[in-house]
Formats: C-alpha cells, structure tokens, sequence
C-alpha cells in the first residue's frame, strides 16, 4: 500500500498554509501585489479552521450606527488585554479594520444592513459603543470564507491545494525556505520551495475536550513556528468563551451560538437556584449583554463551585421571557434547527459552560508579521500579542482579514526581492515505526481530558506540574516515528502528527501558566487570584536543544 | 438497559471492498459523526471519515450515505438499531468512507 507515488516537488514565491481568512487574505494580497502564490490547507480550500465556524460578530469602527473612531476600538481592546496587548499590532487591527469590512462588502459577503445601505452594528460586551457588523442568521463566517474563496479564484495562477498536511518547515542557513508534508489523498510526499511562507494556521482550541473549533486547530502552526526557530508570545493565554451550549446535546449547530441570541436578545444567566448571578461578580449585566469573556467564564465557575450549577456542570441560560415572535424575527431558519434538536426557547432554558474558543498566544512577529527567522511569516490568529491576555468578542475575523492582508505584502516583497530558491532539505523522511498498536486518537483525546482538567481556565500550581508531567509520558507513548503509511486518507498517520504538535504546544501552554503567579485576563490561578503588576510583561517560549524554554 | 447503535461500515479503497461491524452505547442525541469519533479512539484509528467542523455542520465536509440516502454525519442521529455506512457513491472514493469532494482546481496535481 506505500509507495505508489513518486514525491512532488513544487516551487513558489509566497507560500501560505492555511486557507481560512488569513491565508486567503494573504493570498490576495500576495497575488495582487505581482508575485506567485501557493494557498495550501490540510482540508478542504476554505471550509477548515476556524472561519467558517464564526457566528456572528465582527469588529470595526465603521461608525454606521454612531459615530465612531478606530481609536475607541483601540483602546476598548487594550483595555480588554489587561494590559499586554502589543500596541502596533491592535493598532493595526482598529485601524485597518473598516478598510476591510468595507473590502468584504465590495465583495458581497452580505453585511446584514439598514433600508437606507448603513450596516447594522451589535455592541458586544467590552465594546464602547455598537461597533460589530454580521452576517444573518448565524452566517458571518460560511459567508466571509465562500466571498474570500471566490476572491482567491478569480486570481488566475494562484496554486490552490487541499487535502495536503504540512508536517514540518524546512529551514536553510536560518531562514525558513519552504515546507514539508503529505497528500491526504494519496499519502505522497510533497515539498514546496518558497521565497516567503506564511503560517495562517489559526489556534489551538483542539487542545482541549469542550471546545468550539475545528479537528484542524491543534496548534500545528505554532509548533511548525517553534521548531524552525520562530518565538511564540503569550501562550498562556487560551480564551474560553463563556457561554459555550452544554445540554441538551444538539448537534448541526455550532456551540458557540448563544453569543447571537445574547447580542440581539440580551437573555439572562442564571443559577440553579433561578437567580441572575452575574451582577454579583461586579458586572451590572440587567437582562444585556456586558460582561466580557473572562469576567463571565470566572463567574460561571465559581458559581458551579458553589453549587449553585446546572445539572451538566454549567449555568442556565433563558430567554424564556422573549415572546415567540421577537424570536423568529432574531433567528428565522434557526428557531426551527433547535426545534429539530428538541428546544424551544419560550420553554427552555438551555445549559451553557466555558468552552476553549480561541488564543490570544502565538507566533511572535514584528509590525511586517515576519518572525524572527527569515522567510517566515504569521498572520491571523496564529499571530500572538494583539490581543493581550484577553480578545474583545469581533476582533478574530478582523484580525485574519487585515493580518492576512498586511503578512501577505510582506511576504510578497521578499519573494519579490528573491532570485533564486534556498531551497536544501537535508532531513530524512521519518522512518515508519512497525508498531501499529498505537492509537494516537486516543492519545489526543486522553490529552484533551487532561487539559480540560488541569490547565483549563481555571489553573493552579500542583495541576499544571501534574499536567506538564502527563504530557512528557504521553509523548513517550507517542515515540518518534509515525505509524506505517497507507496510501489515501490515512488518519492514523494525520493524527499522529497532529499529537507531535499538539504535545508541543500543550507544553508550551502549561509551561507559561506555571511561571504567570497571578491571575490575568483569560489566565486565571487559584493559588494567586489577583493580578500582580509585576507580571505586567509577556512571556516568550522559545526551543533550546528540543526544550521549550521560557523568556521575555 | 444498555442500548447499542451497530455501524455497519463499508471500509477500504477502490476495488478492494469490505464492512466493519462496529458497536457504540447508544445516547440520545449523538450524532452518526460522533459514533464514528468514538469509533476512532477506541478500536480503529485507521477508520477514515472525512471531517473539520465537528457537528456544527459548517464546513459540509461529512457527507456520506447512510442506509443508501446521503446525510452528514455530523446531523444524523445515532440510533440503537443497525445503521449501514457507505461512501458517496457518485464521488472517487478515497478510502472507507471519505470521497474526493475538492474542487479539481483545488487539488494537488497526479
């Protein structure tokens, strides 16, 4: 079954791996600007990651429902990043971010708007004033991927490939010069030269059981990062959104949804004891919607401490007193998904918990989103730092539209300054481990339950030794040599080297947890519950000799 | 009483077919995509379905037939009963049930 096809061998100018907003983004901005593009995905061009999957909200300050300014959008970020948000970047989002809805208008992706052409904006918690544009009904992020996609089409000689997983980046007298990895489809070997790459491989929610994204984001960017040499920043920061759906099981429906009905309906938590609790965690919410991520998730916690929980581990939330009809006019086709899956919300209240949803952490880049080894470069949510130790809800589109577009015309100046290809790939293709007892879907859900456990959003010390020591034992039963490789498809082999890089990054995570004594934004530790000016700095992670290592 | 959904799972590549017979507990509301999963981690790592979004039915990937009429997997029910699992038939198969649904311009070359 191995060896059917000879390896391929592909050159470019500006190489992007991952194919959701950010490398699309990329990828027009690449082209547009003169020089070949490659647009490479482990799914499907467009449909994996975390885009496709967004609901709702996405942040601007277009000022179409009041006047606003891409400095108030600034400072409610760093605001909502206690303090560690990397300026020049969030400065980017806010002020590159009308500039790209606008962009995505052009481009049809369907603004839900006003009779008279404004847009409709929803203000979400920790914004200062309406400022989030979407996509009826629950639609923002199929329609932002299918208008990026049609995009990336219609620019002829664009190289578009899906189904090929990039197991490593080949690097060459310190720069990054393309990438390694194989076909899904038929298990060949495939390398790609590049002037310039481009990792827009989104987060690593994957990490973790209870969590809102895609089976594609397992942190493999960062890993790829980490072991070409690159930094990664703030890792210890994984944003759980609070009101993730718990019970009872609905399936076809991503979630995350209830952070619409909260923005159009406003909704109540509450208790088991049929109480608003919020309010008495210093949020005055009154039937709105206003406390941000990490003050909700802190809350919903606590109470289930308390025992004033859900009977699946959650808190209630109600829209109980929203009459059927302002329902379907919210919702329309959605209202009859939940019916399918058995819910009325004129009857029920349903079951939400922290879920992990995205990651503020990862690649370390400068203002030109290159890393620290040359030819590399990040550009979406696999970038760490713009958004502090906690992201403003509707700043991840706009961050993988604007820092896909900016990391795109970096990368497209380099490889347009290039002559020829550095391209030297001295590595051996792993030998094949004989072994076939190992079943690493089992080692990534035991990693799952582990991080859920001890380094989830709520830490303390003896739980994230406990977890780092775990890790090191289920890298051991990992080995170093994925399994034999059959020809088409093998998920075997895909979840072997997914677990490589998620072990990886969960170390990373946990290390940086570890050594932030305090608690911060989405980092919250039992054993030092306040924040403590003196970690008002951010943690780099680096790879010394194979160790992840810690530095600022 | 311990319900069981039983997958009857049409498994291999072109030209060599075969079925798996696979048992999960049965818990209302699951979806056929996450039997599969279960499948996945605890018998048969090997067992290919072709899926990202994970039951939020986003990304349109996890269409395949079941009892002959095509469904995703990540919004058909579970059920206690014999289900049989087959790939898209109009599609080249890959290998047990995932089938090439990419766009031929979006394909690595043969």
């Amino acid at each position: 079954m191995t060896g059917k096809h000879e390896p391929t061998h592909l050159e470019t100018g500006v190489l992007i791996v991952g194919a959701g907003a950010a490398g699309m983004s990329a990828a027009i901005a690449a082209h547009d600007a003169g020089v070949a593009v490659a647009l490479i995905d482990r799914s499907l061009i467009g449909r994996g990651g975390a885009t496709v999957m967004a609901q709702m909200t996405v942040a601007a300050a277009i000022g179409d429902e009041q006047p606003d300014d891409w400095r108030h959008h600034l400072a409610d970020t760093l605001k909502a990043g206690r303090g560690l948000c990397d300026e020049r970047l969030a400065g980017l989002l806010c002020e590159r971010g009308p500039q790209a809805i606008r962009q995505m208008g052009e481009w049809k992706v369907g603004w839900a708007h006003h009779s008279d052409g404004r847009l409709r904006q929803v203000e979400a918690p920790g914004h200062d004033r309406p400022r989030c544009v979407y996509v009826d009904f629950l639609n923002t992020g199929p329609a932002v991927s299918r208008s990026l996609r049609a995009q990336v089409q219609r620019r002829a000689g664009t190289l578009r490939i899906g189904d090929l997983c990039v197991t490593d980046l080949v690097v060459a007298d310190g720069a990054v010069t393309g990438v390694r990895g194989f076909s899904m489809s038929d298990g060949r070997s495939v390398s790609i030269a590049a002037h310039a790459t481009i990792v827009a491989t989104g987060g690593l929610t994957r990490l973790y059981k209870r969590n809102s994204a895609s089976a594609n984001m397992g942190g493999d960017g960062y890993a790829l990062a980490l072991r070409a040499g690159a930094d990664l920043i703030d890792m210890e920061f994984v944003q759980f959104f609070p009101i993730g759906h718990l019970a009872p099981r609905l399936v076809g429906m991503d979630p995350i949804m209830w952070d619409p009905f909260r923005y159009k309906l406003g909704g109540q938590l509450l208790n088991s004891e049929g109480r608003a609790f919020i309010d008495a965690y210093d949020v005055a919410e009154d039937g709105r919607y206003k406390a941000t991520r990490d003050v909700a998730t802190y809350a919903i916690i606590k109470e289930v401490e308390a025992g004033r929980g859900s009977p699946s581990g959650g808190v209630y939330l109600s829209f109980r007193h929203v009459p059927a009809a302002r329902l379907r006019e919210a919702f329309g086709p959605v209202i009859d998904r939940l019916a399918a899956n058995g819910i009325d919300l004129t009857r029920d209240a349903v079951e939400v918990a922290p879920i992990a949803h995205y990651h503020m952490g990862g690649i370390r880049v400068d203002e030109n989103f290159e890393t620290c080894v040359k030819g590399l470069f990040a550009a979406g949510e696999a970038v760490g730092g713009a958004n502090g130790a906690n992201r403003l809800s509707g700043n991840a589109i706009t961050e993988a539209l604007v820092f896909g577009r900016c990391a795109g015309l970096s990368a497209a100046a380099r490889a347009a300054k290039a002559r020829t290809y550095a391209w030297r790939d001295a590595s051996e293709e792993r030998a094949a481990s004989q072994s076939s007892t190992q079943n690493p879907a089992a080692l990534i859900v035991a990693l799952q339950a582990l991080m859920d456990r001890s380094v989830g959003p709520f830490r303390n010390q003896a739980g994230l030794q406990n977890a780092l020591a775990e890790i090191a034992s289920l890298r051991a039963a990992l080995g170093d040599a994925p399994p034999e490789a059959l020809r088409g498809f093998d998920m075997r082999r895909l979840d072997w080297f997914d677990a490589r890089n998620m072990l990886l990054v969960a170390e990373c995570v946990a290390q940086a947890a570890l050594a932030r004594n305090e608690s911060r934004g989405a980092h919250a530790r039992e054993d030092f519950p306040v924040p403590d000016p003196a970690f008002s700095f951010n943690q780099i992670v680096r790879l010394k000799e194979n160790r992840v290592v810690l530095g600022r | 009483m311990n319900l069981v959904a039983i997958l009857i799972v049409r498994r291999g590549e072109t030209g060599n077919p075969s079925w798996s017979r696979f048992e999960v507990p049965y818990e209302p509301g699951q979806s056929v995509l996450d039997g599969l999963r279960r499948i996945r981690a605890t018998e048969d790592p090997t067992l290919a379905i072709r899926y990202s979004c994970i039951n939020a039915n986003a990304c349109k990937e996890c269409m395949i037939l079941l009892d002959g009429k095509t469904v995703y997997a990540c919004t058909a029910r579970l059920e206690p009963r014999e289900m049989g699992l087959e790939p898209l038939p109009n599609k080249r198969l890959v290998r047990d049930l995932v089938t090439e649904i990419a766009a031929p311009d979006e394909r690595l070359k043969t």
